[in-house]
């Protein structure tokens, strides 16, 4: 999902550098406000940072024939409430511009927005849908890690239609033509991502639960066991 | 728990792998890549106006960086599931020790 550095034109780059940058100072607060209130979140917090850091790393083949790679930040959405993410996808994103050419310094605040803000504010948002339908903990959790996951690359379409329409069929025929590239190729990526999330949900409900209960995802009264 | 836990390991599995067997043939480039071809036929007179500060030398570069993106934080994750797991057995084997002695503090607080 990265735009890649200088592909976004100087009004658009501009523009959500100035919302992500935003973004990024309430997270921050957010992030530290949470771990001033429950100092013996840390590591679990840097376990959150490290599935993000390790998912976004693996570029997976899709069936069309494309690579792409998870995003990991629903996992920490649903620990630490979706702001506390935007940090951890800025870090892993500057990492990959800074150090990768994976995307770019221009088009930083644009691959922000749509893995660190639209993606975890959307894997929250689908979760909390699921607990009040009443779903179990696995498929809401499920749920929301995977349309989060697709959410990101929607997001990454769109933006990418907007700065890019096409001449003849608008923004319209851009965003098919970027969703083709993008959120199809995402599908069996985003669902595996649902599913790893799932598993370490489960673990971290064995191992840590107490320290936890306040956490959205245990919180918001999904039944333990599916 | 155990066999759902399996089935949900095969699943993840299964979707890496066969996505290689059923576009067999495939180039598997990046996605990030096709969408900068999207944008050359799309506008076809666009320059990039900046270029990355920093470009790995070459592919193998790259995925040492990314494996080293990957290791870190795959390293993470497994010191805290070796502590889970180690505090989960110690704290385990106390309350077999300590036995009926149901006052005492039986929880493994490693912190």
């Amino acid at each position: 999902m990265h735009i890649m550095e200088g592909f976004l034109p100087p009004a658009h780059a501009l523009g959500w550098t100035a919302v992500s940058a935003t973004f990024l100072a309430w997270g921050l607060r957010a992030m530290a406000r949470d771990l001033r209130a429950y100092p013996q979140r840390r590591m679990l917090f840097g376990v959150a940072a490290a599935f993000a850091f390790l998912l976004s790393a693996l570029k997976l083949p899709s069936v069309t024939g494309s690579c792409s790679h998870p995003t990991g930040v629903g996992l920490g959405a649903l620990l630490f409430g979706p702001a506390a993410m935007v940090p951890v996808g800025f870090v892993v994103l500057l990492f990959q511009a800074l150090l990768l050419a994976h995307g770019g310094l221009t088009t930083l605040g644009a691959n922000v927005f749509s893995m660190a803000v639209v993606g975890p504010f959307a894997a929250y948002a689908v979760f909390r849908v699921a607990a009040t339908l009443g779903l179990s903990r696995s498929i809401a959790v499920f749920a929301a890690a995977c349309l989060g996951d697709l959410a990101t690359y929607a997001t990454t379409s769109l933006q990418l239609a907007w700065a890019f329409p096409d001449p003849v069929g608008g923004i319209g025929a851009s965003l098919a033509r970027f969703a083709g590239i993008f959120a199809l190729t995402q599908v069996p990526i985003a669902i595996s991502e649902g599913l790893l999330t799932v598993l370490v949900v489960n673990a971290i409900a064995r191992f840590e639960g107490d320290e936890l209960r306040a956490a959205p995802v245990f919180a918001h009264g999904t039944k333990e066991a599916a | 728990m155990k066999a759902r836990t399996a089935v949900l390991w095969l699943a993840i599995v299964l979707l890496t792998v066969l996505p290689l067997w059923l576009a067999g043939g495939a180039a598997f480039g990046g996605a990030d890549d096709l969408a900068r071809q999207a944008v050359g036929a799309l506008a076809p007179g666009y320059e990039p106006w900046f270029a990355p500060v920093f470009e790995p030398a070459s592919g193998e570069i790259a995925s040492l960086l990314f494996a080293l993106q990957a290791a870190l934080g795959a390293g993470v994750i497994g010191y805290w599931l070796g502590l889970s797991v180690g505090r989960e057995r110690a704290g385990a084997q106390r309350r077999i020790d300590v036995g009926s002695d149901v006052g005492s503090d039986v929880d493994g607080d490693a912190d």
